[in-house]
């Protein structure tokens, strides 16, 4: 039962950095992508009605967190004091931006708005791969289980490193977003932009895979030891190729499933690779957390396995109509600059 | 203030206060826009349902209010969001222990209202405020009830967890942990029933004195005198309905579960210090409790122990007969927060029983002073919200679930969290807040100053932009 909330916490958290991950990484191209107002303008709009339901995967994955391991969300959460808050104020921020945006006419605020925009959304990716990195690195756990790490050791060097890729990641799967959907210059620049935005994200993709060995050593023996679970990297891999090779033929929306596929193909190698840790200790400290040390009671989870699956239908439902209802016309398809 | 656990009550007060100023209104609007969405949607000229009997220039009113209240709901539900979300993270952050205790019961209704309420929420308002003109219009009705469904939705979770650290049910555990023992205890706790009904009205009265207070605005200022008297109409007889179901009894039954779970809140809420038969009703008094005595006094003789048991000389626990540590730790916030609260809705009532009155023959739409009082009753409904939230939680002290787990124990230990952190987030927090504070105010002046569409058209130039295709 333990290893299925496992799976069901995997799901959702890969589910978000997918949907909310394109967001973010419009965002953090906001600048680059649109060169006028009214061209950020009209990349906001690409997201507008969609980037909250995207971001409630990530409310949704919390609070299924507290649910099914309630002991990792505490000591994770309090251990990471100043990362949280980060994060929680760039939420606050960047909804704000978004939200509030188009209520003045009015080019200083608009600026003021834009700015917060790409900033926070290039800074919550970028502390997304950090809380990542610090998971995987392993933390001081204590025998209460708990921990503080201060802000300048959450930003350790294997952290920032993760958090690089992050940015690399969700920017590239962002301009491929656009890529499919934006149409005249804009479409031309994003598409350009996919192009090179490929390679720092694949170049890092491999090149981080010693330093991850060489936090955490498990994270590689754990594999080798199951050789079957080399399939999440090798989907992460075919994604990436398949990535390029619809961009060669301009197949941008292919393009943009198949780079979706990377990032849950990734962070399915990860999952695999902890298994069965949830907060793992740093490296050769005892008191790390698994999933059985961590887990709420028996009754709790099969209950809520029932209302899950139900809720998952229901939210996968919401998400189709919705979709369907936005991704129908493209943005900007009348607008006449060029195509 | 060097105490890591007060910065944290601080701090949770601080955002929970805050927060909860949004969903007051998104839970009450929300049910006023569905109700006029659906007039709009469903109306006909010869309905059979009285309330659906509409002409089509009616039924356009109605959209047209429909459209202006979506406006201010899109902004108050980004805020409410945005603010939300501190909530859940602090669990965490600053409530390790508790979480750590009591994840087990309520991980369950705190992650079932993201599953069953959020996605609901944030994808159909998605497509509601995008709506008129660009969906169908049978999807954008759905729209509109979903988003009311969600938010209440949402409320009802958030009062079983609320409920459980009230009132401990379905439970079983040691010292360090509980777990859930029933899925269908938890959620058919005794609290929970009436505290969310109780909790439930007084947002729908914020939303129908929003409604009311908003088109005697308009009113008074000689504007768009069709849609605000649809308004004013609506919001009073919505306003009377529910200020009589939030006394009645919806707020008795509940104050009853606090006298006969919680003895030590009850007391406090009344202030009353010696046990006894015959309880009086204290109208106003200063609670003092170094020398545990009510000064100043205005009382109603034999009535609180009449309101509580129906028996005029029932006898009742006071707080001298309970040790102090288990008092609250502020007795007096506890009185003033309760007696604001019951005053407040009194004089709502009141309010809203004159305005009902004064519907007979239109004389409520050139009554100036009964205008000028439906417009300011409005924000007082905050308080008296705000003001039943205090109760509970203040009284609930010095218990983070009651008769389990004291807050001090509840509080991310010191090894995780010292105080200096929290305090500076704490202090982040005031800044965020008061610079929130400011720009909500101006952005809903701004839709309220500039007024419905006096012609409702089915594209629609004025709505967000951020969702209209760029032409």
């Amino acid at each position: 039962m333990t290893t299925v909330w496992y799976l069901f916490l995997g799901a959702m958290i890969a589910t978000y950095v997918v949907l909310d991950g394109f967001d973010l990484g419009v965002g953090a191209l906001l600048r680059i992508v649109g060169r006028t107002e009214e061209e950020r303008g009209r990349v906001t709009d690409a997201i507008g009605p969609v980037w909250n339901g995207n971001e409630v995967w990530l409310i949704a994955g919390g609070g299924v967190l507290f649910l099914s391991f309630p002991r990792a969300y505490a000591a994770a959460f309090s251990g990471l004091y100043f990362g949280m808050f980060l994060v929680l104020w760039l939420l606050i921020g960047r909804g704000l931006a978004l939200e509030l945006r188009h209520q003045l006419d009015n080019s200083l605020w608009h600026a003021a708005c834009d700015t917060v925009f790409w900033l926070s959304s290039a800074a919550l990716a970028f502390v997304f791969g950090v809380a990542l990195g610090n998971v995987v690195r392993g933390v001081p756990l204590n025998a209460q289980g708990y921990f503080h790490l201060p802000l300048f050791s959450i930003l350790n060097w294997y952290a920032l490193l993760i958090g690089l890729f992050a940015l690399a990641a969700l920017a590239h799967h962002g301009a491929r977003f656009l890529a499919w959907r934006t149409h005249g210059a804009l479409g031309v620049r994003a598409r350009g932009l996919a192009r090179v935005l490929f390679w720092p994200q694949a170049v890092l993709f491999f090149l981080l895979a010693w330093p991850t060995y060489h936090v955490r050593h498990a994270t590689l023996t754990h594999l080798t030891n199951r050789p079957w679970l080399f399939v999440f990297p090798a989907i992460a891999i075919g994604a990436l190729v398949a990535t390029w090779v619809f961009q060669h033929r301009a197949q941008w929306q292919h393009a943009f499933l198949a780079s979706s596929l990377f990032l849950a193909g990734m962070l399915a190698s990860a999952a695999a690779a902890l298994y069965p840790n949830i907060l793992p200790a740093r490296q050769g400290h005892p008191y790390g957390l698994t999933i059985h040390t961590a887990a709420t009671g028996h009754h709790a989870l099969v209950v809520a396995t029932i209302w899950w699956s139900i809720g998952m239908v229901l939210a996968i439902t919401y998400f189709t109509v919705a979709y369907r209802t936005f991704l129908r016309p493209k943005v900007d398809v009348t607008y006449g600059d060029g195509d | 203030v060097t105490n890591v656990v007060t910065v944290d009550r601080w701090q949770f007060a601080l955002t929970a206060t805050f927060h909860y100023l949004f969903p007051i209104l998104t839970m009450g609007l929300g049910l006023f826009i569905a109700w006029m969405t659906t007039v709009s949607h469903w109306g006909r000229d010869n309905h059979r349902f009285r309330p659906f009997r509409k002409s089509a220039i009616e039924r356009e009113r109605y959209e047209s209010a429909a459209r202006l209240f979506a406006k201010i709901f899109a902004v108050n539900f980004a805020v409410g969001v945005v603010t939300g979300i501190p909530l859940e993270f602090q669990f965490g952050t600053n409530w390790a222990r508790f979480s750590n205790y009591a994840g087990g019961v309520i991980g369950q209704t705190l992650a079932m209202e993201g599953v069953f309420a959020f996605f609901a929420e944030s994808t159909f308002l998605g497509i509601f405020l995008s709506g008129w003109g660009r969906v169908r219009p049978r999807l954008h009705w759905v729209s509109a009830v979903m988003v009311f469904v969600g938010s209440w939705v949402s409320g009802f979770f958030i009062i079983a967890t609320n409920a459980w650290m009230q009132h401990p049910v379905a439970y079983s555990g040691n010292g360090t942990h509980v777990q859930l023992k029933s899925f269908w205890g938890l959620l058919s706790n005794p609290w929970l029933g009436w505290q969310y009904a109780h909790n439930m009205s007084g947002a729908a009265m914020t939303g129908a004195f929003a409604v009311a207070g908003l088109g005697a605005f308009y009113l008074l200022l000689n504007r768009h005198h069709e849609i605000a008297r649809v308004c004013v109409r609506a919001g009073v007889i919505a306003a009377l309905i529910l200020c009589i179901l939030q006394i009645f009894p919806t707020g008795d039954r509940a104050a009853n579960n606090v006298a006969n779970m919680q003895r030590s809140t009850f007391a406090s809420m009344e202030a009353l210090f010696h046990d006894g038969r015959g309880a009086p009703l204290v109208i106003i008094g200063n609670p003092d409790t170094e020398r545990r005595t009510l000064e100043s006094t205005v009382e109603m003789p034999h009535f609180l122990s009449f309101l509580t048991s129906h028996n005029w000389n029932q006898e009742l626990t006071g707080l001298n007969s309970i040790p102090t540590r288990d008092w609250p730790t502020s007795v007096p916030l506890v009185y003033y927060a309760y007696h604001i609260m019951v005053g407040l809705g009194t004089i709502l009532l009141v309010i809203a029983g004159v305005g009902f009155l004064m519907l007979r023959r239109a004389r409520i739409y050139t009554s100036k002073a009964m205008l000028w009082a439906l417009m300011l009753a409005f924000p007082f409904t905050y308080i008296a919200n705000i003001a039943g939230w205090i109760t509970a939680e203040a009284g609930r002290q010095p218990w983070v679930v009651f008769g389990l787990l004291r807050t001090n124990s509840g509080a991310s230990p010191v090894a995780a969290v010292p105080s200096g952190v929290a305090l500076f987030t704490l202090i982040g927090f005031l800044g965020l807040y008061a610079a929130i504070g400011v720009l909500f105010p101006m952005f809903i002046v701004r839709i309220v100053g500039r007024g419905p569409d006096e012609v409702p058209e089915s594209t629609s130039p004025a709505e967000p932009a951020e969702l209209q295709p760029a032409s």
